[in-house]
């Protein structure tokens, strides 16, 4: 599968990384799937709710999920990702994030050196859960819908 | 009439496309056995590998939150809303999440037993503990039972900062180390030891003084440290570089009946900095080679170390932070008392002032002490001058205790806390030397002496220990 995300999806999410550096950013990605594709069209940013150690650590309670998914039907679309970011760190999973990891999700890392944006990648789990793998990202412009 | 199942959407494709699914079950534990046997490969997104359900996934009954109610035993009926709902949670890693998980050896298998049968350890803590990397500061009193815990324990790698060679005044506290391994470098001595205990783990050693040009890119490297130095300096430079590196530092101090523990770190609780916002004068707090401590103590502390160490890296219980854990030999008492981060503290507050390490030897004050050239003289030059000049007065500053256990013939013992008051003993035209153990406090007499107006003051270099070396070596040396 592809993800296909709409470069103003891509500087937002960067923008979220860097706003909130040193912490962790995270948010839901809502679109929808089209043959082999995941086209993003909506971003829910949330709230790191690790408020213990959000440097290293995000955490998007069920409650939240929950209120982010329901948002995102009511425009008739599913959560197909999740973004998050990695203070100082490069966007490649760490072993905490798989064995966190939803399988089917595109898990969106950007990495935020020195509260600059870096690289972004987005890796999927592996249906036998051993492993995060790297999914291409397309960049195209399509549907936005901000809220 | 069936419950009805929720199903999320990254794993609508697991059960062929669906949002809901209709299942006839009396509990929750029995919704998830059915949905699992009809859709395996759901399985391993939902239970972990020894059967437990996934930290992440999180199950409620109606609105409720099975946690709350009966967990799988919670009872549903026909009309219910049984949702599978996903936390998403993530993040760099931490205490050895980033390496592969490593895998144990049937040897360490059998090893650890008593390990992998609890319940909070098990099999996937002991592969934490394994892929864990520990900096110990320090291999002397505290670092000696917490170094043989955590490699009895299995923690994969463990660091050692130490650059002493191992003195024969060690053996009472610092277990690493045995009488054959004195007069060689600690670290030698510390690295046979646990490799005998456990021959799985590494040790890292740092022969070295950990200082503001090094420290940073030692203790980058590991997941937890465990600080167990001696001296001021030291311990502000360690807490810093924990702070700016965002690592917990597991703190234990010691002075002679009584001990401290705690875990710091700031992106969790308090660092030693919002404790103890400045250090005391230099001189002021003895050390243990100064003020002595009861051998057994650092073995309470230091394994308080361990275990705290320990639970970080299994993430298990509730650590150390925010709590400052006192212990009293004597009356064999552990207090507790609470700590709270110092929205102003230099290094972890709303506004850090220090964002690099700095000099903590001048932190501490060190260096800054007065000159005593000319005011010291050697064990030697005190024999042959006393010998010319029977009229100088040698004055031990010790306590009558230590007086007990050696003194030097022909000295005067007037204990450096009484000297202020017994001044109207002394000859002011006379010579005078102070003595004391070690040559730090006959400094602070000579002191309280230059200050009360006498002028023929010196203070013996090295104390009894130098006289006991050069001099008269029927003395026993302490």
């Amino acid at each position: 599968m592809t993800l296909v995300l709409d470069p103003r999806h891509v500087s937002a999410i960067r923008q979220h990384g860097e706003a909130d550096y040193p912490a962790e950013v995270c948010g839901l990605i809502g679109g929808s799937i089209e043959g082999l594709q995941k086209v993003a069209v909506q971003l829910v940013p949330l709230v790191n709710q690790r408020t213990d150690s959000p440097r290293n650590r995000y955490l998007i309670d069920p409650e939240s999920f929950r209120r982010g998914e329901e948002r995102l039907e009511r425009d008739g679309l599913d959560v197909i990702g999740v973004y998050h970011s990695h203070p100082d760190h490069p966007p490649v999973p760490s072993a905490f994030d798989r064995e966190h990891a939803w399988p089917r999700l595109s898990y969106v890392i950007v990495g935020v050196e020195r509260g600059r944006a870096v690289d972004m990648k987005s890796w999927v789990l592996a249906d036998d859960r051993g492993t995060f793998e790297e999914e291409e990202i397309a960049r195209e412009e399509g549907k936005v819908v901000w809220r | 009439m069936a419950v009805t199942v929720l199903i999320p959407t990254p794993l609508r494709s697991f059960v062929g496309g669906r949002d809901a699914l209709q299942v006839e079950a009396g509990s929750v534990g029995e919704v998830l056995e059915r949905l699992t046997g009809e859709h395996a490969t759901l399985k391993p997104h939902l239970f972990a590998d020894d059967g437990r359900l996934r930290s992440f996934v999180n199950v409620y009954v109606n609105d409720r939150d099975i946690r709350q109610l009966a967990q799988r035993e919670t009872p549903v009926k026909a009309g219910d809303t049984v949702s599978i709902i996903p936390s998403i949670a993530g993040g760099t890693a931490t205490v050895g999440a980033q390496r592969a998980a490593p895998v144990l050896s049937h040897e360490e298998i059998l090893r650890y037993s008593r390990h992998l049968i609890l319940p909070d350890v098990g099999l996937e803590g002991q592969k934490k503990l394994k892929a864990a990397r520990v900096l110990l500061v320090g291999a002397g009193g505290l670092g000696s039972p917490a170094a043989l815990y955590l490699a009895a324990a299995g923690v994969g790698t463990i660091g050692l900062v130490d650059f002493d060679v191992v003195d024969k005044t060690n053996l009472q506290r610092q277990i690493l180390h045995g009488t054959s391994a004195v007069g060689t470098p600690k670290l030698e001595s510390a690295a046979a030891r646990l490799h005998d205990l456990n021959p799985n783990v590494h040790v890292e050693p740092f022969e070295t003084r950990l200082t503001s040009e090094n420290a940073l890119d030692i203790i980058r490297e590991f997941d937890v440290v465990a600080d167990g130095t001696d001296n001021f300096p030291t311990r502000y430079l360690v807490n810093d570089a924990c702070v700016l590196l965002d690592k917990p530092n597991v703190y234990g101090s010691i002075f002679r009946f009584e001990g401290q523990a705690s875990v710091f770190h700031a992106t969790r609780g308090p660092c030693y900095r919002c404790l103890y916002a400045e250090p005391p004068p230099p001189g002021l707090v003895p050390s243990c080679a100064e003020g002595g401590v009861l051998g057994v103590l650092p073995g309470i502390i230091g394994s308080i170390q361990a275990m705290e160490t320990i639970k970080l890296i299994l993430g298990a219980g509730d650590p150390l932070i925010g709590r400052l854990v006192l212990f009293d030999a004597l009356k064999l008492q552990f207090r507790e008392l609470r700590l709270e981060k110092d929205p102003d503290c230099p290094v972890c507050g709303l506004h850090p002032t220090i964002t690099a390490l700095i000099d903590y030897e001048a932190f501490c004050g060190i260096g800054a002490e007065p000159s005593y050239e000319g005011a010291e003289i050697t064990a030697e030059q005190l024999r042959d001058e006393w010998q010319r000049n029977p009229t100088l007065v040698v004055i031990d500053v010790r306590d009558p205790h230590e007086y007990a256990i050696a003194h030097i013939d022909g000295a005067q013992l007037i204990p450096l806390s009484e000297l202020p008051d017994r001044l109207g003993e002394l000859d002011g035209h006379r010579e005078i030397v102070t003595h004391c153990h070690h040559g730090s406090r006959s400094l602070k007499a000579l002191e309280i002496l230059k200050a009360a107006g006498f002028s023929k003051v010196r203070s013996l270099r090295g104390g009894i220990d130098a006289w006991a070396v050069n001099v008269d070596r029927s003395l026993p040396r302490y």
